[in-house]
C-alpha cells in the first residue's frame, strides 16, 4: 500500500463541478459547514486515487445525508433504499468480482433499519468495504434519535435525553460485528482532530485496499460531526467527536485478519451455452436436441382421471409420478398434481394424475375414473366423489362391508402384505400400480416396467418395484370379478351399471 | 425435440437459465422453496451467482444490485415474502432496473396457509409499493407456460427496464407436466447503462431520487409513457371457443385450467360458453374483453381470491355487460362441477335482454 501523503487540491475522483446536483451551487457540496460527510468523501476520493481504482469503484449510497454521494464521487454510482446497501453491494460484487464496491452508510441506515443486511453481509464475508458514518443522530430527517445516540443526548424524539431504561444504550456496531468470524478488518476512527482524520484516512484506505487484494469484508466506523443537528459550531462539534464520543465508542482496530484471510474463490468459468441442456438434465427437451417424449394422438378420446391417496410415506406421489412418466412414454398427454396444503390434513397425501388422448384441460381431478386408496381414511375421503361404474382399489384384505356407494367396481388388494412378503412394505405403492394397470389396461405393463428401469437407479429397489408391479397385476385378477377387468370393461367407455363418467 | 415431465418449480429455474439468467437471490417459503433450491443447485454450474438472502427484503435489494450490474436476475417467493419485497419493487421500477420475480401465491392474509390462492393479485398487478409504477405481470397456467412465460419475462424486463412478475397460484409450481424448453441463449451483453466497475461505465448512475419537482414529474411521465406503450403492445391471452360464445368465463392460472374443462362441460349442456384466460394481467387484455362484449351476453369471473381479478374485468367492460363472480379460497381450487353450476345458475340467463352495444 502506498504511503499516506497529504493531498493538496482536488482528487481526480472528486468531481470538479457537481453537475448532478439538482439545486444549489454546483461548486459546493450540499453538506453543512463542518459536516463529517464532506471530510470523509474527500478521504474516500483520495484513497480511490491513491489505489488507482477510480474506474473499478462502485459506490453504493443508501438514504441519509450522504444519499447524494453520486454527486461528488466520479465513480460508478448506485443509489439504494434506506439500509439496504449491503444487500445491493453483495450482488454487485458477486456479479462483477473485479469491481471495488463501497457501501457508504449512516448510523440510522446501518444500525437501525439496515441491521439485518449489514450483519448478514458481514457474516457471509462479502468482499466489500463498508464506510459507516456514526454521527449519533438522524441528520437527513432533522435530528431524531439514532441507535448510536449517546446516553443523555437530546434529539427530537428523545426531548429529555436518551434514557437507557426507556431507549436502551447506544449500539456499538464494531463490537457487534466483531462477534462474527468472517470480517477481516473492523476499525473505528474519528474525525475529531487532524490527527484523528489522518488515522481515518489510513483506515479507509486500508479497508479498500483489502478488497483490492481480494480479501473479505472490511468495515470502518467513522465518528463524525453533525454540527447542524447537534446545535454546535463546527469547532465545538469536532471537539465533541474528539473528546466525548470515544468514551462510548472507543477508537481502534477491533479486528485484523488480513494476514490470514483466504480470498473467496473466483467464479468457475461459465460453460458454453451449448452445454446447458446437458447440465440442466434437459437433453432431448430443448430445441435443437433430440430424444425426449411428447403426447401424441395415439389415445384418441381417452380420459383417465386417477386419484392416489394414502398416508404420507406410503409412496402415493411416486406412484403418480411413475404413472405420469409411463403415460407420457406411451403417448398420452399427462399431468400430475400433488396434494400440498389443506389436502394434507391428518397426514394423508394424495395426487391427481390425468392421462388423456388430447391436451389436458384441468390437472385437478374432481371426478376420478379410478381411486387408488392405500389406507382407510383416504378411501373414506374420496369415496363420495366416485360415481357408479368407476374403479376403486383399496389396500386391504377385504373390502369394508358397509358404507359403500352402490355400483362401484371395487377391489381389495392387500398391497402392504404382498410388498412385505416381497421384501419391503414400502413397495406397496407399486403393487397398487400393478393392480391399477391390470384393472384398467390404460398402459401396457412393459411401458411401466421400462419407466421404472429408467427412474429407479438403485438395482435392489428396482427389482423389488418390478416384482411388486407384477404381483399387483396378479392380485387384481384375484380381487376383481372378470367383468371388472379391462378385458371386458375399459374405463373411459360407459361402464355398467351407471352412467359414464362425467368430465372432471 | 420432445418434452420432459418436470415439476413447475424446477422448470422455472431451467427456463430462466436458458434465457440467460445468471443471478438468483432468494429466501425460502412454501410453495416456492423448490425454485430457490433448484437455483442453488444449478446457478453455480452455469457460472451464475446464487445467494440465500437473510430475508425477502434483502433478496429484492440483491436483485437491485445484480440488475444494476447488468445481470439477468431473478427471485421467487410467495405471499408473505412478496409483501416484504414491495419496497424493492418500487425502487427497481423507479430506477428502471429489469428483474424477474416469481410469485407462487399461497393463502392469506397473514400467515394464511401454504395452499394455492390468487390473492396477491392486488399487490402485484396494481402495485403494492409506493409511487406511480406498475409491474408487468404474466400468468402461466401450465408447466409449459411457466417455461415460455419465464423466458418472455426476461425479455420484457429488459425491453421495458422494469420488474416483471410471473404470477401463479402455488399449484402451478407443484404440478408436473411435460414441457419443451427453448434452445439456450448466450448470456446477453450487459446493457449500456449498467455499472460494471469499468472505465466505460464509470459515469453511469442508477438512481430513483429526483428532488426537483419538474425533474421527478418528467421521470414519472417517462415511466407512464412506457406503461402506455406496454398496454398497446403486450396484452396476451388465450381465448377458447369465444367466437360463438354467449357467456365467457375469465380466469387465470389453475382456475383458468378448470374453466377450460368447464367450458366443454357447459357446451355439452347446451350452454355456449367460452374462455378468456389472460396471459398478461398487466397489461390486461382490456381491448379483447371489450371486443367480446359486442357479442357476449354475460361474463363470469372465477378466481381464488375474493374479487380482485374481477375489478379489471369490470373496468374493461365499463358496464357494457353483466359480470358474475365465483370464488374459492383457503387452498381450495374450484372444481369443474361447481363452475358448471355457477354458469348454469348465474350466467345462462344473464344479460338476456341487453342490446349489443353499437360502439363495442
Ligand atoms: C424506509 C424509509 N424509512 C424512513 C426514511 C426516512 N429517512 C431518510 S434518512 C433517515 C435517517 C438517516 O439517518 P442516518 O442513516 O444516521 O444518516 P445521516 O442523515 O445522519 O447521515 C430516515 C429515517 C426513508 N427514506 N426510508
Ligand atoms: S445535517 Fe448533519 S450529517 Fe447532515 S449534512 Fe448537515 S451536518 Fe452533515
Amino acid at each position: 500500500m502506498p504511503d499516506l501523503a497529504v493531498v493538496h487540491g482536488r482528487s481526480p475522483s472528486f468531481y470538479a463541478v457537481f453537475d448532478r446536483k439538482e439545486d444549489g451551487d454546483p461548486g459546493q457540496t450540499h453538506y453543512c459547514p463542518g459536516c463529517g460527510h464532506g471530510i470523509l468523501t474527500k478521504l474516500l476520493a483520495e484513497a480511490i486515487d491513491a489505489l488507482g481504482i477510480q474506474d473499478r469503484t462502485v459506490l453504493v449510497s443508501p438514504v441519509g445525508c450522504s444519499v447524494f454521494g453520486y454527486e461528488y464521487l466520479d465513480v460508478g454510482n448506485i443509489q439504494a433504499a434506506h439500509g439496504r446497501a449491503p444487500a445491493v453491494a453483495t450482488a454487485v460484487k458477486r456479479s462483477r468480482p473485479d469491481s471495488i464496491v463501497i457501501s457508504y452508510q449512516g448510523d440510522g441506515d446501518l444500525a437501525a433499519i439496515g441491521t439485518a443486511e449489514i450483519i448478514h453481509a458481514a457474516n457471509r464475508g462479502e468482499a466489500i468495504t463498508v464506510i459507516f458514518v456514526n454521527n449519533a443522530i438522524y441528520g437527513m430527517t432533522g435530528g431524531q434519535m439514532a441507535p448510536t445516540t449517546l446516553v443523555g443526548e437530546r434529539s427530537t424524539t428523545t426531548p429529555w435525553g436518551r434514557d437507557p431504561t426507556v431507549h436502551g444504550y447506544p449500539i456499538r456496531v464494531c463490537e457487534l460485528l466483531a462477534t462474527l468470524e468472517a470480517p477481516v478488518h473492523i476499525e473505528r476512527v474519528g474525525l475529531g482532530s487532524n490527527r484523528q482524520i489522518m488515522a481515518a484516512a489510513r483506515a479507509v484506505r486500508r479497508a479498500i485496499d483489502n478488497q483490492v487484494r481480494g480479501l473479505g469484508f472490511s468495515v470502518v466506523e467513522v465518528l463524525s460531526p453533525c454540527p447542524t443537528i447537534w446545535g454546535l459550531d463546527p469547532v465545538e462539534a469536532q471537539t465533541f467527536v474528539r473528546d466525548t464520543m470515544p468514551r462510548t465508542f472507543p477508537l481502534g482496530i477491533l479486528r485484523d485478519r488480513t494476514a490470514t484471510a483466504v480470498p473467496r474463490p473466483p467464479l468457475p468459468s461459465p460453460p458454453d451455452p451449448a452445454e446447458l441442456p446437458g447440465i440442466l438434465g434437459l437433453d432431448g427437451a430443448t430445441a435443437g436436441t433430440t430424444g425426449g417424449r411428447a403426447g401424441g394422438p395415439r389415445h384418441a378420446g381417452a380420459d383417465h382421471r386417477i386419484v392416489a391417496a394414502g398416508f404420507g410415506g406410503q409412496g402415493v406421489q411416486v406412484l403418480g409420478e411413475v404413472l405420469a412418466e409411463a403415460g407420457l412414454s406411451a403417448g398420452y398427454h399427462v399431468a400430475w398434481l400433488p396434494s400440498y396444503g389443506p389436502q394434507m390434513r391428518s397426514g394423508t397425501s394424495n395426487c391427481h394424475v390425468r392421462l388423456c388422448g388430447g391436451a389436458v384441460d384441468s390437472p385437478l381431478v374432481s371426478r376420478p375414473t379410478a381411486l387408488v386408496a392405500l389406507n382407510q381414511p383416504s378411501l373414506r375421503a374420496f369415496l363420495p366423489r366416485m360415481e357408479p361404474g368407476t374403479l376403486v382399489l383399496f389396500n386391504a384384505d377385504a373390502v369394508p362391508p358397509d358404507g359403500l356407494p352402490r355400483g362401484l367396481r371395487i377391489g381389495a388388494v392387500p398391497a402392504t402384505a404382498i410388498a412385505d412378503r416381497l421384501g419391503s412394505p414400502r413397495a406397496a405403492n407399486m403393487v397398487m400400480l400393478g393392480a391399477l394397470l391390470e384393472a384398467t389396461g390404460m398402459l401396457a405393463p412393459g411401458v411401466v416396467e421400462a419407466t421404472l428401469q429408467r427412474m429407479v437407479t438403485d438395482p435392489a429397489w428396482r427389482d423389488l418395484d418390478l416384482a411388486a408391479l407384477r404381483a399387483g397385476q396378479r392380485a387384481a385378477r384375484r380381487a376383481l370379478p372378470a367383468t371388472c377387468l379391462h378385458r371386458t370393461a375399459i374405463l373411459g367407455a360407459p361402464g355398467p351399471p351407471g352412467p359414464g363418467p362425467r368430465p372432471s | 425435440m420432445g418434452a420432459q415431465l418436470i415439476k413447475g418449480n424446477e422448470a422455472v429455474v431451467k427456463a430462466a437459465l436458458l434465457a440467460g439468467c445468471r443471478g438468483f437471490y432468494g429466501y425460502p417459503i412454501t410453495p416456492a422453496s423448490e425454485i430457490t433450491e433448484s437455483a442453488a443447485r444449478y446457478l453455480p454450474l452455469v457460472g451464475g451467482v446464487f445467494v440465500q438472502a437473510e430475508s425477502e427484503v434483502a433478496a429484492i435489494n440483491m436483485l437491485y444490485g445484480g440488475a444494476a450490474a447488468g445481470v439477468r436476475v431473478m427471485t421467487a417467493s410467495s405471499g408473505p415474502g412478496i409483501s416484504l419485497m414491495q419496497e424493492g419493487f418500487s425502487y427497481l421500477a423507479g430506477a428502471e432496473l429489469p428483474c424477474v420475480v416469481v410469485d407462487m401465491m399461497r393463502g392469506g392474509p397473514g400467515l394464511g396457509s401454504i395452499g394455492p390462492e390468487q390473492a396477491d393479485y392486488f399487490q402485484i398487478v396494481k402495485g403494492g409499493g409506493h409511487g406511480s409504477y406498475r409491474n408487468l405481470v404474466l400468468a402461466p397456467a401450465s408447466v409449459q407456460e411457466l417455461v415460455d412465460l419465464t423466458v418472455l419475462a426476461f425479455d420484457l424486463a429488459d425491453r421495458y427496464r422494469n420488474p416483471v412478475v410471473v404470477l401463479a397460484d402455488g399449484s402451478v409450481g407443484q404440478m408436473m407436466e411435460p414441457a419443451a424448453f427453448p434452445a439456450p441463449r448466450p448470456v446477453p451483453e450487459p446493457p449500456p447503462w449498467a455499472i460494471l466497475g469499468t472505465a466505460a461505465t464509470r459515469t453511469n448512475l442508477v438512481n430513483s431520487i429526483h428532488l426537483d419537482p419538474d425533474r421527478l414529474e418528467r421521470h414519472v411521465r417517462t415511466l407512464e409513457a412506457k406503461y402506455r406503450r406496454a398496454e398497446q403492445r403486450e396484452p396476451r391471452w388465450d381465448g377458447w371457443r369465444t367466437e360463438d360464445a354467449e357467456v365467457v368465463l375469465v380466469g387465470y392460472g389453475m382456475a383458468g385450467r378448470v374453466l377450460r374443462a368447464a367450458v366443454e362441460a357447459a357446451r355439452r349442456r347446451g350452454i355456449r360458453a367460452g374462455l378468456l384466460r389472460p396471459l398478461t394481467l398487466y397489461p390486461f387484455p382490456t381491448a379483447e374483453i371489450r371486443r367480446l362484449a359486442a357479442t357476449v351476453r354475460a361474463f363470469g369471473v372465477v378466481e381464488m381470491s375474493t374479487g380482485q381479478l374481477i375489478e379489471d374485468v369490470r373496468l374493461a367492460l365499463e358496464g357494457r355487460r353483466p359480470v358474475e363472480l365465483h370464488t374459492r379460497l383457503g387452498g381450495n381450487i374450484p372444481t369443474t362441477e361447481e363452475v358448471l353450476d355457477f354458469v348454469a345458475e348465474k350466467l345462462a340467463g344473464a344479460g338476456a335482454g341487453l342490446e349489443v352495444p353499437a360502439h363495442a
